[in-house]
């Protein structure tokens, strides 16, 4: 067991083989209360796998993910989830036959076992929280609408909010602006930068305009391992990561 | 009261569908119909539960069950062991070799009252085991497959084995639980005997008042966030389950509510018919509970009672009046559902009657009529907010 950290994600020697192909390898990373920290790269380079991993939706074949000091690739996933990590998908995972406000309430940590939801109250107080992450959210005026009629944006705003609402102290975020306009993607900046007080963020993302906004550090990853790590410019210079992404 | 009439009631909408249900149920039918094909409409209203029973697992929780006559069965031929052991007194068995055992054992050189039939000398325990021994199977069963993370078709395919499993077990069994001839020969429940008309007008009662109770709890379920959990699941369950909720349980629970529903069919079908028999556990039966919700519509409550009566009806008829071809008229029927009315009756009524109904009720005519009535006295709608 490795030994406990100040940090508040502490990633240590993670290692998954599928079939012998190591899709993370031997991976150490460490992220900070407050910090907001964007994982880059190429292709298959294991980024969505890490987020898996620390969710719990794969199990590793080594290492240890501890947060808050707590073991986390032992538990299952919706421990995982009360440990206080939410995580969103890469293409928008929200509930479409539900109106915007179902699916926030639905996330609602509360009544989370089958007696607690069956007895679950929508009180004012659950009302409120509803409507001020919607408003958060840019979603305000949606409450009512079935979520498979929104944008594909405001899809990915809707299950940011479903993440929120459980107020998360690690909240990964999987790719948050594909498929955005630009406009939407000045409001999604502002919006993390709002959201990462308080809390720790893991962004995966591509659009390197979008990084250079939101990222407090970079880690850049390739074939499973880390390639570099550090503020934007200090990656974008490091002549590695220009082979990376510019030799092939 | 906010949460009777918003929740179990279903608003001004849901009760003017009870009541019209009701109103058919307990009114008309009872009093157009002769005994015989009222005791018809009971029995099928004893497959309406375990179309109820879909609504919840299959419309809601998309949870396809191929095996929901597995729990029928149960429920029936718990009720069935207790009235046999009662019509199976000493008195009237005394030509058997072993008289006070049920007459099957007899013929099978059975000269003991098998250990598990013991308990269902009590009404009580009968009654209780009708409700806690589906509920335990569909635990056991939801237990291995869903903390498995089993699902889709291969968990229909599964349920489907269990109730062939069943059905070959309780025929290989005729010494023990009668074999393909079922528990026959029922007669009385403490002493009251079913097979008269004043019974049987009797039991079709309880069975209506039993099945709007079983949709109260239906609505009940549905309407909470447990429902909606149900809807989002079916949607995307990884989703549910990165949000902090341990799917299985949810999965398990309303397999089990599923499995006692149709058990309380079940019981209430043996009584109503005289006997039970495997036919009733088997893959055919459970397909036709399954159709009967397709075509009441999977996502109604209510429309799957109408599907039920409306698929039976129609069965009656064909076979009566094209002996030789009603099987295909039949599949032909269940063709034209799927095609054009994929969400049953209950959407065809959602599409056209429905907004004709919005009309009706914003009216001027009937807000008249409304101001006309509260002038004599208060609304009870009125009372009730």
């Amino acid at each position: 067991m490795s030994s406990n950290t100040d940090f508040a994600l502490a990633i240590e020697d993670l290692t998954v083989s599928f079939d012998g192909f190591k899709a993370v390898d031997n991976l150490s990373l460490y992220v900070d209360k407050n910090e907001l920290r964007v994982v880059i790269g190429p292709n298959g380079a294991g980024k969505t796998t890490l987020l898996d991993l620390i969710c719990g939706k794969t199990r590793s074949t080594s290492g240890s993910i501890k947060f808050k000091n707590k073991e986390l690739s032992t538990l299952s996933e919706h421990q995982i989830v009360h440990a206080g990590v939410g995580r969103k998908f890469q293409t928008p995972s929200i509930y479409e036959n539900l109106s915007v406000y179902d699916n926030l309430e639905v996330s609602y940590p509360k009544g989370r076992n089958v007696f607690g939801a069956l007895t679950f109250k929508r009180t004012p107080e659950v009302d409120a929280r509803i409507n001020e992450v919607a408003n958060d959210i840019f979603l305000g005026d949606f409450l009512e609408m079935e979520a498979a009629l929104l944008s594909h944006g405001q899809k990915q705003w809707l299950e940011i909010g479903m993440l929120l609402i459980q107020d998360p102290e690690l909240l990964m975020l999987d790719e948050p602006v594909a498929g955005m306009s630009v406009k939407e993607r000045e409001l999604t900046a502002e919006l993390l930068n709002r959201i990462s007080k308080g809390r720790s963020v893991l962004v995966i993302e591509h659009d390197m305009e979008f990084v250079a906004r939101i990222a407090h550090k970079v880690t850049v990853l390739h074939q499973g391992k880390i390639l570099a790590e550090g503020d934007m410019e200090t990656v974008q210079n490091n002549p590695d990561v220009i082979e990376v992404y510019l030799g092939h | 009261m906010n949460f009777v009439y918003e929740r179990l009631l279903g608003g001004k909408k849901g009760i003017l569908g009870l009541i019209i249900l009701a109103v058919l149920i307990f009114i008309i039918l009872p009093l157009t119909l002769d005994m015989f094909r009222l005791s018809m409409v009971g029995k099928y209203l004893t497959y309406a539960f375990a179309a109820v029973s879909l609504v919840l697992l299959w419309g809601y929780g998309g949870i396809l069950s191929l095996g929901q006559g597995i729990f029928f069965g149960i429920g029936g031929y718990c009720m069935a062991m207790f009235l046999k052991l009662e019509a199976s007194d000493p008195e009237s068995t005394k030509i058997q070799s072993t008289p006070g055992i049920p007459d099957f054992m007899d013929w099978n050189q059975i000269t003991e009252l098998p250990w598990f039939w013991i308990p269902f000398e009590s009404f009580g325990f009968t009654v209780l085991a009708v409700i806690a021994i589906p509920a335990i199977f569909a635990f056991i069963i939801g237990f291995s497959m869903f903390k498995r993370r089993v699902g889709g078709v291969y968990f229909a395919i599964i349920t489907q084995v269990i109730a062939v499993i069943l059905t070959v077990l309780i025929v290989g069994q005729q010494g023990y639980i009668g074999g393909i001839n079922g528990i026959t020969d029922l007669k009385t429940l403490n002493g009251w005997d079913i097979r008269e008309d004043s019974a049987k007008y009797t039991l079709y009662f309880i069975n209506a008042a039993l099945l709007f109770v079983v949709l109260f709890i239906g609505k009940f379920i549905l309407t909470s966030k447990f429902g909606r959990l149900l809807l989002a699941m079916k949607d995307k369950e990884d989703r549910v389950r990165f949000s902090g909720y341990d799917v299985a349980n949810f999965k398990i629970f309303i397999f089990c509510v599923s499995a006692v529903i149709a058990a309380i069919g079940g019981a209430m079908f043996t009584l109503q018919v005289g006997f039970m028999s495997p036919s009733f556990v088997g893959i055919v039966p459970s397909i036709e509970m399954v159709i009967f919700a397709a075509v009441g519509g999977r996502m109604s409550l209510i429309g799957v009672v109408y599907g039920t009566l409306a698929v039976n009806f129609g069965k009656t008829i064909f076979s009566e009046t094209f002996p030789e071809i009603w099987l295909f008229l039949m599949g032909g029927l269940f063709i034209a559902v799927v095609m054009f009315f994929p969400n049953g009756i209950a959407g065809v009524w959602n599409k056209y009657g429905d907004p004709q109904l919005d009309r009706l009720l914003d009216s001027k005519l009937l807000s008249s009529l409304k101001t006309a009535i509260s002038k004599n006295k208060a609304s009870p709608v009125e009372d009730s907010k």
